[in-house]
Order: C-alpha cells, then structure tokens, then sequence
C-alpha cells in the first residue's frame, strides 16, 4: 500500500547507487587485473585471493563487532574493491600473509576505525601500502618480469603455493629484479646517463601493453586507460582528477627533462610506467577522500601528479604514488573548507550580488 | 536568439508521452465540490456565504484578506450544503476551512459576469486589480496570489515578461496541453500581463521536448513585435524562475532578492490562461488543467477541473488503478508532495496527479554518504548539499545556514542523483522548518519578556504610588494632630483648621482614583494587543 505520505520529494530517482558504483569500478579494473594474474601465474593468483577474502572476513568481523547489518554493507562492493585496489599495488609474488596483512590494515585500521565506509580521512589500500612497504620493505621490492601461465619456465600450481607460502627462495629468486622506476634510480645512484641508459630500459610500446616487471595491476597502460575512459563514459568518476594527475605528473617531468635529460627521465616514463595510470584513474578517484568540488578536485589531481613526480625524482622512494596520494588525502578537509562553487546570486565571498541602483534602495526602505 | 549556460541540474527521464498530446477533456460535473479557504501563499480567504444559500458560477463565496491573499469564487452554481473543516490537499493530512458546495447541474454563469473589450485600454492598476478580483493566483504550483506580481512595476525598473513554458517536471503535460490547444488566448493574457507591468517585451520559454506547444506558440506570436518563443535545452530545474531568467538573458538574481531586481517578472503559461478569461469574459478562475499521469494510472489523461473536485473523482475518471500505486504524488516527481488520501480537493496550484509505482519511485535504503560529490555538480545554486545535510544531521543548524540553506530552492536535483539514496531534501525542509519554528519561538519569547517587564514596571509603579500615598497619610495625620494640639491651644483657631482639612481630603480624593486608573489600564491594553500579536504569528 501507500509509502507514509510525510516523504520529502523527489519522488524519482537516478537509476544509481553505491553498489552499481563499486560494481562498474570491478569491471573497469577486470581486464588489467586478468592480464596481471595471467602475467603473474600462481603466485600472484593466490595473492589475490587471499587479499580479497581476508577483505572481506576483515569486513565482516568489523560489522559484527560494531553491531551493524552485515548484508546490506558486505554487498555494497566496498571492501572487495578495497581489497582488490591493494592487491593491485603490490609485488606480484609476495608471500600471502603480506596480502592479509594489508587487507586487515587497510579494512579495519583504514577503513572501520574511522566509522566504516564514507568516514575514512585515507584511502584505506593506500594507508595499507604505505605501512607494508615501510615494515617489509624486502618483501614489498621484489618484483619479477612477466612470467605467464602455461610456460615451461613458469612456477606451476604446487611451486606457486611455496612461493606463497614460503616467500621469493631458488631457483625463482633469480627471476626478481627491479622494477623501472627503481632501476632509474640505480642508475642515478650510480652516475649514469639516464639518456642513453633509457632506450634499453624503457621501450614505451612495452608498457603500454604491460610486459614489464611492477606490480600485480599496474603493468598495462592501456588496459588501465581503457578502463578509466570507461568509467568517465559511465559517469561513475569524472575527468577532472585524472587529468590533473597526469598533468601533474607530465609538466614536471617534460620541463625537467627538456632542461637535463641525462638526470631526468621523460614525461612518457614517468606516465607509463609505475602506478601513475592506476593512481590516476582508480586511486585517487576514490570519493571518499577525494574534494566534492570540481575546482576543488583539480588542485586535489595536480598536487597528487606533483608530488609522485617530486617523490620519484628526489625523494629516496622510488615511487611515490602512495604517498603523494595520503599526502594530499591529508589536505582534503582544508580543500573541501576553503574551495566551494559559487552559490547562485552571490559573489564569491558570499555576499548578495548587488542590485542595480535605485531599486535596490528602495527596496530596503 | 542567445541563450545562456546554468549551473548544474539533472536530466531525469521526461516520462511524459504518458499522457502527451491527450486532448484536454472537461471532466464530469463531481456530486461535490470541497472549496479550501487557503489556496493560495497569503492570508486564508473570509467566507461570504451561509449554510444553504445558493451561488451562481463565478460568484464570490470568499473574500481576501490583507495585501497578500485572493479571493475565492463559486466553481458552478449549486447550494452551499456545509461550511466547515475538510482535509486538506497538503501532506499533513489536517483539515482547512472548506466551503463544501453541491452543484445544481445548470452551471449557470453569475449574472454580473462580463469581460471588458478592450482591455489594453484599462490602466495598469485596474489590470492588476482585475486579476485580484479574479482570484487568480500563479498557477505553476507556488499559488503565489498574481495581482501582487502585475503590481511590481510600481516599484521596479521592469523590462521583460517571461511567460514559463519550461514544464520541466517529468510527466506533467497540462501546461504543454494548453499551449496546443490555447496558444492565442495564452498570448492574449501574456499581453494583457505586459500592459499592466508596463513592459514591451514578451518572452516564452518552453522546453525544447514540446515540439507542438512550440508550435503553437510560435505561430501566435507571429505578428506581435516584440514577442520571442525561446526553445529552451532539456534540463531540470529549466522551470526555475531565477534559473530561467538566467537562461533566457545570463543574468542572475541576487541572492534573496527578486527577478524584479533585475527588470524580469515570470509567469506560468495557465496563469495568462487566467488572465485572458478574466480580463476578456470577466470569469474568474474556477477551473484548471491537470494532468492525471503516472505508471499506475489505468488512462492518463489532461482534464480540466473544477476548483474543489475531489482527487477521487479524477483518479476515477481515468479508470482508477492499473496496479497498486506505491506514491500518490500532487504536483510533478521532483517537487510534489505527498497526496494523503483520496477525497481532498483540487486547488488552484495542482497542475499534476501522479500515481507512481515502486519501480517508477526507484526508492532504496539510504546508504551512508560516500562524498562523491554528484550532489555538488547537480545543484543549480552552486551549494555543497553533502555538507548541509552533515550539519544538519548533527544538529548544527546555523551551521547549514552559513553553508547556504536558505539559497536553496529544494529543487532536489542533489537527492535524484544521490548513489546513497540520501533523502537530502528532507533534510534541508527539515532545517528550514525547524528553524521557521525556532524564529516563530524566538519572537514569542521576546514578546513574552517584553510583556513580563511591563507587567514587573506596572507593579512597581503600584507600590510607589501606594507607599507615596500612605507616606502622604502619615503626613496628613501628624499634622492633622499637630493641628488638633495647637486647637487645644486656640479656640478661635480651631474653626479655619478643621476647613483646611476638609479640603486637602476633598483633593486627595480627586486625585487618587484617576491616578490609579491610568496606572493600570495604559499596560493592560497594551498586553492584550501583543497576545493578538503572538497568537496570529
């Protein structure tokens, strides 16, 4: 029968909700995430699992124990995603437990401690990278080259299972190395030209396609564009952000290197490789610690790009997506207060726009 | 001709073909007419009438009251059977004054009924004044009485009329109808509007999905110099006033100011209707178009409807239900209200009768709010209702005042879009009528403490006075036995002492009592009219 007839309107709704937006997020990150767990073989395959399960009991155990329905919250697609957006950023062979271990950070410590979804001042995959990478920083800097399924050099199921278990040991230890980025900073380290060392390091066509050691998700440019372009054809986030990240990141890094090309790498390495395609469109895209203002999320998109590119070039990480990310996750509130649309009929200080002469005296009379 | 760009606004399924291009039919004469006292934004209209008296069409059964109010007119000839209390056509469900009238089945004009020729002839004032009589009121929804409007050009630089066909709710189709069907007497009213504004330029906006009322419109705009039929973008909330005056000359009203301010008076299309019949026929306005639409309405349909018909009758006119409605909605999706049940009235503002069902009202749980910010980049008023409605969730009222509460036109283009299915809209009413209640409560508090210093001053001028004259007694005694001592000591004295005496009391007397009067009754009438105050707020 009748709804209480004390409803406020609009009595219509956009065909939209939380977990249609969760869900279309998923999709966008499957396609990238396929071509990392078929890249990766087992080991990354049993990572992935048992980050996003421990995401979810994580979840779970935290509704239960705040008293709250588990259904409606478990099924909003929130805690997978937060799973799933660690996982990407993580090396692809790390043993399981550092899989669990982030996604109890970034679920309960992250997320839960805050008051659950929506009240979480830092991106929780974030927070649970940036606390893995400071307390296992071996673990978290191993990475390895693509070693696809079904090769005879590849680790099959029971060998994958001992590397989960067991960490990096022979004969795969062999296959870790560094990954772009880090490399670049050896090399600087080192003395070395970054100019000349660039060609055989970096092939840009590579990258884009992901055949290149990183993380789990973050390999292929292009799947990782695609499924940003298709989120901003849904409207689940919008174009700002990105952009401003990747001009963040792109003006710097083309400045620097037009002025010395042997100590700075070129704006194409700095976008394709590394996590600034996945920070770009999936990280810092989160709306919960991102700005609600458009003007807003364009300081918010370019501090990101400028600090990756800060931490990368001078900082002792060599990369700083994570970072630069909780960093400008802090200065969100401080946006938020000070950067607000205009309020229609009045200035932007809030004042009444003015009325032209004689009426308005007359009116005040 | 240019238009300009606003800010924000959603674009929600239109839905209207449902009952598009349906002819407007009149609807069969109801067994009963429940006429409100209050259909309009002002004070509630006075009845003229008595319990079994009989009214001709058109006749005044209520009269205005105060500046802001419109009279009210017989919808058809009949008897006045009740005279009473009648729920209302409000959400709240509670019962207004309602003159209950049972037709006679003649509908038979009042005699006196009868139009002027030429009405550009007529002076502004007597337009407006002719409207007033008229009980015309805008009749877009906000009922706000129309005369009062026509009159702003005493007071303004005015240099626009805008007529607002934008009808950019979703499934309401009655001011798209009339258009069709009335354009030349439509224009005829808007012309009539502009002489009493004293304007020379006519604008009408209609949204560009109402390619036939564009039509129309234009070709009855044909030869008038002077007169643009604007083809408006698709977008809610078009249909704002201070939004459309934006679209239509990119500028914008100040904040708590008027359209006027800016030399642009905006009215509904079925309000140039109104005043075309009152002007040309002297008819006031009885009757209106509704649109009785909505997925669960059996045959949607545009009707014309007396005033005070009940709901019931229209929704049975077009074949009741095709399922279980789970919202009766008077008015469009985005701005309705709330039907509470099916015998109110039709009033002068109802322009839609909307049964929606579940699928329709896509409502869901609120979730919490993920900061998305979808609600910032749909507000037409550039505010951040995701923090408005944090404020007030915590109580904080000031708080969302200073973030821009009473800038918003609850449009609820924020709540529409809303992933969370946050009811932001019921916040912000909440807020604003919560603090309409708090001001109410702060003016009687001042009153009241007013009326207590007054009350505290009058005792203590009784004291004084009362302590002043025992001091005088005392005074009076002791002479008095100083003046019977020194009698003892002078006989011959005791004669002129005695008479002094007299006369001192003779003048105490006269004094004394109007003293007292004025004292009390200068504060005691004052209290009086302040109560009248307190309990008419």
């Amino acid at each position: 029968m009748l709804d209480s007839p004390l409803l406020a309107s609009p009595h219509a709704h956009a065909p939209v909700s939380i977990s249609r937006t969760m869900g279309l997020v998923l999709l966008a990150l499957l396609p990238a995430t396929l071509l990392g767990l078929w890249q990766f073989g087992w080991p990354a395959i049993l990572l992935f699992a048992a980050t996003l399960s421990a995401a979810l009991l994580f979840e779970a155990l935290a509704l239960i124990l705040g008293g709250k329905p588990l259904r409606p919250t478990l099924m909003d697609g929130s805690a997978l995603l937060t799973g799933w957006l660690l996982v990407m950023t993580l090396p692809p062979w790390a043993p399981w437990w550092i899989g669990v271990l982030g996604a109890f950070i970034a679920i309960i410590v992250g997320k839960q401690v805050f008051g659950g979804l929506g009240q979480n001042l830092f991106n929780p995959a974030m927070v649970a990278r940036v606390v893995l990478l400071v307390s296992f920083p071996l673990e978290m800097t191993q990475w390895v080259g693509p070693q696809p399924l079904f090769f005879e050099q590849t680790p099959g199921l029971s060998a994958g299972l001992a590397i989960s278990l067991d960490g990096l040991a022979a004969p795969w230890d062999a296959m870790s190395g560094a990954s772009i980025l880090g490399q670049v900073d050896l090399i600087l380290q080192q003395g070395g030209d970054l100019a000349a060392a660039t060609p055989e390091l970096f092939a840009p066509l590579r990258a884009l396609l992901g055949g290149i050691p990183g993380s789990l998700g973050e390999t292929s440019a292009l799947l990782l564009l695609l499924g940003g372009l298709f989120l901003i054809r849904k409207g689940v986030i919008d174009w700002v952000i990105p952009v401003a990240v990747l001009l963040g990141v792109a003006v710097p890094a083309s400045l620097l290197h037009l002025i010395d090309p042997a100590r700075f790498a070129g704006p194409l390495l700095h976008l394709l490789a590394g996590a600034t395609l996945l920070t770009a469109f999936f990280i810092a895209t989160d709306p919960v610690t991102s700005p609600v203002s458009r003007l807003g999320q364009a300081v918010f998109g370019a501090g990101i790009g400028l600090l990756i590119y800060l931490i990368r070039t001078f900082g002792a990480y060599p990369e700083g997506a994570a970072f630069a990310i909780l960093l400008m996750n802090a200065a969100t509130p401080m946006i938020d207060h000070y950067i607000k649309p205009r309020i229609f009929g009045r200035d932007r200080r809030g004042r009444p726009l003015p009325v032209a002469g004689d009426t308005a005296q007359e009116r005040q009379r | 001709m240019q238009l300009f760009r606003i800010r924000g606004g959603v674009h929600p399924d239109d839905r209207k073909t449902l009952a598009a291009g349906r002819p407007i039919e009149p609807l069969p004469m109801p067994k009963l007419l429940h006429i409100p006292l209050q259909q309009h934004i002002g004070a509630i209209a006075n009845p003229l009438v008595q319990r079994r008296q009989y009214v001709a069409k058109g006749e005044r059964i209520a009269q205005a009251q105060g500046a802001v109010s419109a009279p009210i007119h017989a919808p058809t000839s009949g008897r006045i059977v009740g005279l009473g209390l009648y729920p209302a056509n409000h959400p709240s469900g509670l019962s207004v004054r309602t003159i209950t009238l049972q037709p006679d089945g003649k509908d038979r004009w009042h005699k006196r009924i009868e139009g002027v020729a030429d009405p550009f002839a007529l002076e502004p004032a007597e337009i407006a004044q002719r409207v007033a009589d008229a009980g015309v009121v805008g009749m877009g929804g906000a009922t706000f009485p129309s005369a009062v409007k026509l009159g702003l050009g005493k007071r303004y630089k005015l240099t626009t009329l805008v007529i607002n066909g934008s009808e950019c709710e979703p499934y309401l189709t009655c001011d798209d109808q009339l258009m069709r069907e009335q354009a030349e007497a439509i224009v005829d009213g808007a012309r009539i509007m502009a002489r009493a504004l004293g304007v020379d330029r006519l604008l009408i906006g209609i949204e560009g999905n109402k390619p036939e009322a564009l039509a129309a419109m234009q070709r009855a705009t044909a030869e008038l110099d002077g007169a643009d039929v604007v083809r408006l973008p698709m977008r809610y909330p078009m249909g704002s006033e201070k939004h459309l005056v934006q679209t239509l000359t990119g500028q914008e009203t100040p904040a708590r100011g008027l359209t006027a301010d800016i030399g642009v008076v905006v009215h509904n299309p079925a309000t140039a209707f109104a005043v075309h019949e009152a002007l040309r026929f002297g008819q006031p306005l009885v009757s209106r178009v509704i649109s009785v639409t909505g997925g669960a309405i059996s045959a949607p349909k545009n009707l014309r409807v007396l005033i005070g018909t009940k709901i019931e009758d229209l929704v049975e006119h077009c074949g009741r239900f095709r399922e279980e409605p789970e919202r009766l909605i008077a008015g469009g999706p985005m701005m309705g209200q709330p039907i509470p049940e099916l015998r109110v009235p039709v009033m002068k503002g109802t322009n839609g009768i909307l049964a929606l069902t579940a699928a329709e009202t896509g409502k869901r749980e609120p979730q919490p709010c993920i900061r998305c910010g979808s609600c910032v980049q749909a507000c037409p008023c550039g505010l951040v209702p995701l923090g408005m409605a944090a404020h007030v969730r915590s109580g904080d009222l000031d708080g969302a005042v200073s973030n821009g509460l009473m800038d918003c036109i609850g449009c609820g283009s924020c709540a529409y879009v809303c992933p969370a299915h946050i009811p932001l809209v019921q916040f912000f009413n909440h807020a604003k009528g919560e603090l309409a209640a708090r001001g109410r409560a702060k003016q009687k508090q001042t009153e009241t403490k007013r009326l207590a210093e007054h009350r505290a001053q009058r005792l203590e001028a009784q004291k004084r006075a009362k302590r002043e004259a025992m001091a005088r007694h005392k005074r009076e005694a002791e002479a008095k036995k100083q003046a019977e001592a020194k009698a003892q000591a002078g006989a011959e004295r005791q004669a002129v002492a005695h008479q002094q005496v007299i006369a001192a009391n003779q003048a105490e007397a006269k004094i004394e009592p109007s003293a007292q009067n004025g004292l009390e009754q200068a504060p005691e009438s004052n209290q009086d009219k302040a109560v009248a105050e307190t309990q008419a707020c």
